[in-house]
């Protein structure tokens, strides 16, 4: 197999494997896209809706004081396809979020990643990553 | 790179992708349809049926215009209308307090053919005896395209989704013909906008027992300078019968809840 061939064919499978990047209905205007921050906190309430899922959780910041975020996800249907659930996630559990803040320096944003407190991880990529939840026993309701 | 490295890596590349099938099939309710990789073929690629679109097709992600269309030039009417439109993505974009996008802020329909510019998800065709139904996973619309030979309307009375006839142009292209949209709708996520002058004509090409091509034409001579074309032989999948899909309704109060979460904050 020719080196050219082969990177083809990686080519290829990344793009099966990964499949489409996550598509923002509302746009990124308002978001810093250059940058992320990661925060841990414990989860106020977890939105499964259209048009975008919310996680709300409350986070110490840099002088101490604890601010309630909110961060959006892709819809349902999107988040699925990424492995997160309806039920991923209830209040008062422990989460480490990664994402990308608004310019104004609200405490919203929007989600890259959240590692939950046993080390599992759950990302917007499409497939999801390492160490993130089987596929539940039985299938999500709503 | 050794070619043992090489075995190793495409063997893991399959696997994973064959479990993102095997998601996707075996999930008997709320199937979010893009969990289905668009290019996968299901088992043997047959024959196409002689004028016949039954089933469920998934375009993937390739049914997402989250930015938008290159449209024709605009008319100086069409330019006019552009600009009060502040959208949440393309070439309009705007922060988000100030996006007004019936769709996203109001919950208002997003109309055709946004239906099928912006969120084509999954959606199931169905043939009866004088028309063809087409059943969207995307707001759980449906459309009625009457085949007993009618003629479209004149002058008629907007309509969200217009009105459409249908004609199987031969035994394998369905040729849908749509007119009398509501100008209050989006034709995209950038806020391309449109006249009730619109005529929308979409072609459906069965090109196997598994396989649709969607070619989609926008000849509005009020709001563009000529013709474009938004959609190109889009291609579309079949799913598997049972294919359960997942509601996915962009509802009033779900956009009011979004607004006041996401944009009241950063006002």
């Amino acid at each position: 197999m020719s080196e050219r061939v082969f990177v083809v064919l990686l080519a290829i499978a990344a793009v099966l494997v990964t499949g489409a990047p996550v598509v923002a209905h509302h746009g990124a205007a308002s978001f810093d896209t250059e940058r992320e921050i990661t925060l841990k906190g414990t989860v106020t309430e977890w939105i499964w809706a259209n048009p975008h899922c919310f996680l709300k959780f409350d986070a110490i910041d840099d002088t101490g004081t604890v601010r309630n975020w909110v961060v959006e996800t892709q819809n349902p249907t999107d988040m699925t396809v990424r492995g997160w659930r309806r039920t991923s996630f209830k209040a008062g559990d422990q989460v480490t979020v990664t994402l990308q803040p608004v310019k104004n320096g609200a405490p919203v944003g929007r989600v890259r990643k959240v590692m939950l407190a046993n080390g599992e991880t759950l990302g917007t990529t499409s497939t999801p990553p390492a160490g993130a939840p089987a596929q539940p026993a039985q299938p999500p309701q709503r | 790179m050794t070619n043992r490295f090489r075995l190793a890596f495409m063997v893991a590349a399959a696997a994973l992708t064959l479990a993102a099938v095997s998601f996707a099939q075996n999930q008997p309710w709320n199937n979010p349809g893009r969990a289905l990789n668009p290019n996968q073929q299901q088992g043997d690629a047959g024959p196409a049926p002689r004028r016949d679109l039954t089933g469920i097709w998934d375009a993937g992600g390739g049914g997402i215009g989250a930015t938008g269309y290159p449209t024709s030039a605009l008319t100086p009417w069409g330019e006019e209308v552009s600009k009060t439109h502040k959208a949440g993505d393309g070439s309009r974009m705007v922060p988000l307090p100030e996006i007004n996008d019936p769709l996203s802020t109001l919950g208002d329909p997003a109309g055709f053919p946004r239906l099928l510019l912006f969120e084509l998800r999954p959606f199931q065709v169905v043939h009866t005896l004088n028309s063809v139904l087409m059943l969207y996973m995307f707001e759980k619309r449906w459309r009625v395209i009457w085949t007993d030979g009618r003629q479209l309307p004149k002058d008629p009375d907007p309509r969200w989704y217009g009105y459409s006839v249908g004609r199987w142009e031969d035994d394998y292209t369905f040729v849908i013909e749509t007119v009398g949209m509501d100008e209050r709708t989006w034709l995209d996520n950038s806020g391309n906008p449109h006249s009730d002058q619109m005529r929308v004509e979409e072609r459906y090409h069965r090109v196997n027992q598994n396989s649709l091509e969607l070619t989609v034409t926008i000849d509005d001579p009020k709001a563009y300078t000529k013709p474009w074309v938004p959609k190109n032989k889009l291609p579309l999948r079949l799913l598997p019968a049972g294919t359960d899909l997942m509601e996915m309704i962009p509802s009033a109060s779900g956009a009011a809840a979004y607004r006041k979460a996401m944009a009241e904050p950063i006002k």
